[in-house]
């Protein structure tokens, strides 16, 4: 066992030799590894750190949400049905929502107007998102005015602006007095946009959304568990699209590898070919050369993985991120919770290391069994 | 079909595994057919590296189907957010019929591969490559395996079909997903628990005398599957039960997870290394009466064998540490 | 104690540019003498040479060593017995440049597995036995070719072998380094080591520390006699 220790240190000392003494060539090998490894990386960290967020922010959200349908439109829900639900078994609370969306001719851009649950707010002010507040350039105190559907215009006073941490949903977000809102969409009293339903068990809510299905049967229930997996699945499917694009990088990086593993400089042919004739078997050049080929993976793997690392938490994946968000105009900006995942490193791992090793594997045996006299022949 | 990252990763390893063992099927084939030690012929230079890139290629495609091993289970325990009511692995691999055939696929093709390089070993230690036939048709058969571990893994991929919200109806449509169960049946935990820890004594056992007195070879590899099998169990019927503090929840994938510390490595890694150890000193006894082997295989079974001991008193040892440290009481009167 | 049956060698057999370099060599070498194979270029020393030293299988014959037929032997024993048995001195010196001197001397000890510092003690006790314990941090590149020989010797014998082959060892030194070359192999001899030079350079082949000469043509051994000057 010792023997066999000593003899890959030995074999490791000698990789680590031979690397330096190529290191142009190995340096720009090794550059464009971790560059692959750095781009899918940076696609994997910034989905997964997506995923998370909106995980966290719909951990909030209520169980159950019910629309009413009108044509397989989504309609208002009229005066009664809140009440018409009545006591079902298992929810704690049910509540009548309103929300909308404004089109904002100044910056071209959607928002969502909603009536706050949480806080109340004095009729005539608004709290608002922070990429409306930067595109809008608005502070608190400001006045801001949005001409209605109705043509009317009102004026409102920034009372406030949420906080940066939830911007990935909140960016456009306008949150205002039921009084308000009402008054500026034309929405008589009694009438909400949508029911909220709250239950504590998880293993109700089916059965709460069934019941709520019969009972309104021109209504759906929404579940925030479908949300969640539809988001995953979103996010997932995106992810693999850019993968998917990423594997034509992938494929030119394998042809690179196996170019440079066959094709190998007169210089490093004539070295392997003295190891042999000084008594290096086939065996141990193929150790050397695995060594060499881990080494070098493990750098660009975590030169890559640690750039990516940077790349989406700090500059919040600035090259990224107009591909795999963009579905509003504001683009949310906002600082990622740095999340690292085993199975993204093990599959990240499988997309880079992977296709090195299987492409280098024949042109690394070709150089192993070169002829061990074949320096005595010249 | 899911379009995801691991799922493209693990379907691309299978495809290019199996790809890279085809073209070389013809090289086992040539030197099944025309090996000649004695020659000296170019042709048979050539034969002889040629075991070089295929003993390489096997140890690529291992190490391939362990880490694959890894995926896949960690990618199926990540996918249970999809399924309406799959809680972790166990809901998405049940999610439809080849979830689980896959995975035991996976988990035979490891063992077998495990074996195969034992005997590779074997044989490269003997001057006369004794083995160098047998190991090749043994290769050719375990190429179909691992085909069959393949298609398994396709067949459940291209199955799967994430529950999601459609635009023109609501959720109660989507929760028909047949035969989703969040638990695997699982033995009563006493009498597994038993069988658990006589398993891995009787494993251990056969080892350690084989490796002192270099008898029963495949009774060590008998016990060793066998303690798998209980030890598989026995994390169904109680150990996972007192990693979660729960005394209905019986999963063998979620004890892997960081919400447990990853306690399941502890577990897996020396079964699995052990348990592959145990079978290799069975496989290589059938070859210990051949004449240059006669010194070789009991030094290497021995050291597996020990190996495999050792990896088995791991095992019982983690998992009395789990038992101990847990506070649920499974077993009060 | 080496032993050659019949020996043949054929590259691209079979084919149009089959070349023969080796056409049935019987042949005896005691240990512990001093052998030279003498012939102009292409008469096979060179593929002889590689036979004898486990480098290349024969296309067909036997070869035995202490007894042991070692022509069936597949290249992962070959080597290992190789290692343990020969050492090599090449025409070109086929260093490895950007190694040092030392690390050059201990490379046929890798594959072992050694303990380094004991390597690493022998590797410097052999230069500085050759004169070059001042040159040992030095990168091979850097040394003078006489100095480069020295350095090919030294790790020639790090596995200390009972035999060192040398192929053509002269044909790139100078006469002063020729020389100075005679006498390190004049030191193995006497310390009992088994030496086989190929050459065909007056000054080695005819000098007194050579027992044998074997003159060889076209893959044959045309002559074999104890050359005039030997000692012993």
């Amino acid at each position: 066992m010792n023997v066999w220790i000593e003899k890959q240190k030995y074999l490791i000392d000698f990789t680590l030799a031979s690397l330096a003494r190529r290191k142009a060539k190995n340096l720009g090998l090794l550059l464009v590894y971790a560059l692959i490894v750095f781009l899918l990386a940076s696609v994997m960290l910034f989905t997964h750190a997506l995923r998370q967020a909106a995980n966290e922010l719909l951990a909030g959200a209520p169980e159950v949400v019910l629309q009413r349908m009108v044509a397989g439109r989504h309609d208002l829900i009229p005066p009664g049905y809140l009440e018409r639900i009545g006591r079902l078994r298992g929810v704690q609370e049910k509540q009548g929502r309103l929300w909308g969306y404004y089109y904002d001719p100044v910056v071209k851009a959607n928002y969502t107007f909603m009536v706050a649950d949480d806080r109340a707010l004095a009729p005539g002010t608004l709290v608002v998102g922070a990429g409306l507040a930067r595109t809008r350039g608005v502070a608190p105190g400001n006045l801001i005015s949005f001409r209605a559907y109705s043509g009317k215009l009102f004026t409102f006073s920034i009372a406030d602006i949420l906080p940066a941490k939830s911007e990935l949903v909140s960016a456009d977000l306008v949150l205002l007095s039921e009084a308000d809102f009402r008054a500026f969409f034309d929405i008589p009293p009694g009438h909400f946009t949508d029911i909220t339903l709250r239950v504590a068990n998880p293993l109700e809510v089916r059965n709460v959304a069934g019941k709520l299905a019969q009972q309104f049967p021109d209504s759906r229930p929404i579940l925030r568990e479908e949300i969640l997996r539809t988001y995953d699945s979103i996010f997932s499917w995106r992810e693999g699209v850019v993968l998917a694009l990423a594997t034509l990088a992938l494929l030119a990086f394998a042809i690179l590898a196996w170019e440079k593993a066959s094709g190998l400089s007169a210089d490093e042919r004539r070295e392997i070919g003295i190891l042999k004739a000084i008594g290096w078997e086939t065996g141990d050049v193929l150790r050397m050369k695995f060594w060499e080929g881990a080494l070098l993976s493990l750098s660009a793997f975590l030169l890559g993985y640690l750039a990516a690392y940077v790349h989406v938490f700090h500059f919040a994946a600035s090259l990224l991120a107009p591909v795999l968000k963009g579905w509003a105009v504001l683009y949310p900006r906002f600082e990622l919770s740095p999340v690292i995942d085993g199975l993204q490193v093990t599959t990240l791992f499988f997309f880079t290391v992977f296709p090195y090793a299987a492409a280098t594997l024949v042109p690394i045996w070709r150089v192993a069994i070169t002829d061990p006299d074949a320096v005595m022949r010249g | 079909m899911i379009f995801q990252p691991a799922i493209i990763a693990l379907l691309l390893s299978s495809l290019l595994c199996i790809g890279l063992l085809l073209a070389a099927t013809p090289f086992a084939i040539d030197l099944i057919r025309n090996w000649d030690l004695a020659s000296g012929s170019e042709r048979q230079l050539l034969r002889e590296r040629r075991t070089y890139l295929l003993s390489t290629l096997l140890a690529f495609v291992f190490a391939t189907q362990l880490l694959a091993l890894l995926l896949f289970v960690f990618n199926a325990d990540r996918m249970a957010s999809l399924f309406v009511g799959a809680m972790c692995a166990v809901g998405t691999l049940q999610a439809n019929a080849f979830g689980f055939p896959a995975l035991l696929a996976q988990i035979l093709v490891f063992f077998l591969a495990a074996v195969w390089l034992v005997i590779n070993h074997v044989d490269t230690r003997a001057p006369d490559y004794p083995l160098l036939r047998t190991k090749y048709v043994l290769l050719l058969c375990l190429l179909p395996l691992l085909l069959a571990a393949a298609l398994l893994q396709w067949r459940y991929f291209l199955a799967l079909k994430a529950d999601v919200i459609t635009s023109c109806c609501g959720s109660l449509f989507s929760d028909a997903t047949p035969g989703v169960t969040a638990d695997l049946a699982a033995a009563p935990p006493l009498p597994t628990m038993i069988a658990f820890y006589l398993s891995l004594l009787l494993a251990g056992a056969a080892a350690l005398l084989y490796r002192r007195w270099q008898r029963g070879g495949y009774l060590v590899a008998l016990l060793s599957a066998l303690a798998f099998a209980v030890t598989m169990a026995a994390i169904l019927a109680f150990i996972s039960l007192y990693v979660y503090e729960h005394p209905h929840h019986h999963c063998p994938f979620c004890v892997l997870k960081p919400d447990y510390s990853y306690q399941g490595y502890a577990l897996y890694g020396p079964l699995f290394v052990g348990t592959a150890a145990g079978l290799g000193v069975g496989a290589v006894q059938a070859f210990a009466s051949v004449p240059t082997l006669q010194s070789v295989v009991p030094v290497v079974a021995g050291r597996l064998a020990g190996l495999a001991a050792g990896m088995f008193a791991v095992v019982a040892v983690v998992a009395s540490l789990i038992v101990l440290n847990s506070r649920l009481l499974l077993l009060a009167n | 104690m080496i032993e050659l049956r019949q020996i043949h060698k054929a590259f691209n057999a079979g084919r149009e540019n089959e070349f023969r370099a080796l056409n049935g060599i019987d042949l005896q070498l005691p240990a512990q003498r001093v052998t030279a194979f003498r012939g102009p270029s292409g008469s096979g020393k060179t593929t002889l040479l590689s036979i004898i030293g486990c480098l290349a299988r024969p296309t067909s014959g036997r070869v035995r060593l202490h007894g042991r037929d070692i022509s069936g032997l597949p290249e992962r024993f070959l080597t290992d017995i190789r290692r343990r048995t020969f050492g090599f001195v090449f025409q070109q010196f086929n260093l490895i440049s950007g190694l040092s001197a030392t690390e050059n001397v201990m490379l046929p000890a890798y594959p072992l597995g050694g303990e380094r510092r004991a390597l690493q003690a022998r590797a410097e006790d052999l230069l500085a036995g050759l004169r070059l314990a001042h040159r040992r941090t030095t990168q091979v590149e850097l040394l003078s070719g006489g100095e480069q020989q020295r350095v090919a010797i030294a790790r020639a014998l790090i596995n200390e072998p009972p035999v060192i082959i040398a192929d053509e060892p002269t044909a790139n030194l100078d006469t002063a380094l020729a020389m100075e070359f005679m006498a390190i192999i004049e030191q193995l001899a006497d310390a009992r080591r088994t030496v086989l030079l190929s050459s065909h350079d007056p000054l080695l082949v005819d000098s007194s520390l050579v027992d044998r000469v074997i003159d060889m043509r076209d893959g044959r051994i045309v002559a074999a006699a104890a050359a005039a000057g030997a000692g012993g």
